[in-house]
């Protein structure tokens, strides 16, 4: 069933719906930059409060779900046709924000992760996260920073333990059309990912 | 960190929405939102911030925009959408997860759009 919420009669814009991916990777690794160079809107930053009860301490790494914080959170848009709009989310990169994952990551098509091929270390978190919930597809995305990868993509593969149909493409965050491309592969990727059907209410 | 910053707050977020934490609608970061009649004034009995709210759903915007423009918390933004909804207020777009095959043909559409704009 759908959702109770929407009507049948509705009239005119009624008729948009929105989607949305998740840019994800460790710190400084190039999420605002790849958001910056594709969102037709300057990319947004808001505070996300978490819902939890309150709790007097900021250290969440004992009981990751029960807190009340706020972390700033970066987003861009793209209108993809007259009723579609996507939305990309930035993930905070510090590991203590980890909790909020959850919160941008639902209802997600899927996810990029973007690796500073410099600092491979700093993506274990984020690629740990998305292997964990096979549910959402992810591809990896490696940012030129100097316009060369330091590894081959097959090392980068083996080095993150990235399942093996994942694909890993390199780019440059900061060109608009190599960042596009990126969101293109993800499209691809979740199109060509078997649907099982889940999450039937 | 936190603490100072508690300290400087002038009315706890949640007071707007009187302690509850959760909206009953699936609103989620990207689902979109917008008034019925794009014309319309706030309704008086509703809270300023609601007030706020429903005169920025005369264009169709989403949970996020909302609360980034308003500077409203982003539960509390849901939890105040969802009244809205309930009142009849508010119409909450359809989101589109992928999740289903049923949703195959929107997620090419989406790849389309993407090629179009970064061929």
């Amino acid at each position: 069933m759908d959702s109770n919420v929407s009507s049948n009669n509705s009239p005119g814009s009624t008729s948009l719906v929105s989607t949305k991916i998740v840019i994800a990777g460790g710190f400084g690794a190039g999420k605002t930059t790849l958001v910056s160079s594709v969102s037709e809107i300057p990319p947004v930053s808001t505070e996300a409060v978490m819902t939890e009860a309150s709790r007097e301490h900021d250290d969440t790494t004992v009981t990751p779900d029960k807190v009340t914080t706020t972390v700033a959170m970066d987003f861009g848009r793209l209108t993809l046709d007259q009723e579609l709009i996507m939305y990309m989310f930035g993930t905070p990169g510090q590991a203590r924000f980890w909790f909020m994952w959850d919160d941008i990551v639902r209802g997600a098509v899927g996810a990029v992760i973007v690796v500073d091929s410099r600092r491979l270390a700093d993506s274990f978190d984020a690629v740990d996260y998305f292997e964990k919930h096979q549910t959402i597809p992810y591809v990896v995305a490696l940012n030129k920073f100097d316009g060369e990868l330091g590894y081959t993509i097959e090392q980068v593969r083996e080095a993150l333990e990235i399942g093996p149909g994942v694909p890993i493409i390199d780019f440059d965050a900061r060109d608009r059309r190599s960042s596009g491309g990126v969101l293109t592969c993800l499209l691809e990727y979740a199109l060509s990912r078997p649907k099982s059907g889940e999450l039937v209410g | 960190m936190s603490y100072r910053r508690r300290k400087g707050a002038r009315i706890r977020p949640y007071t707007f929405t009187g302690g509850r934490t959760r909206s009953r609608h699936p609103l989620m970061v990207q689902t979109l939102v917008s008034v019925a009649d794009a014309g319309a004034t706030p309704p008086t009995n509703l809270l300023p911030e609601s007030q706020n709210i429903y005169r920025m759903c005369r264009e169709t915007r989403s949970v996020a925009e909302i609360a980034a423009e308003l500077k409203i918390p982003m539960g509390v933004t849901q939890v105040l959408l969802s009244d809205l909804a309930d009142q009849g207020h508010v119409y909450i777009h359809p989101t589109i997860t992928g999740h289903s095959p049923s949703e195959n043909q929107v997620l090419e559409r989406a790849l389309r759009g993407l090629e179009r704009l970064f061929q």
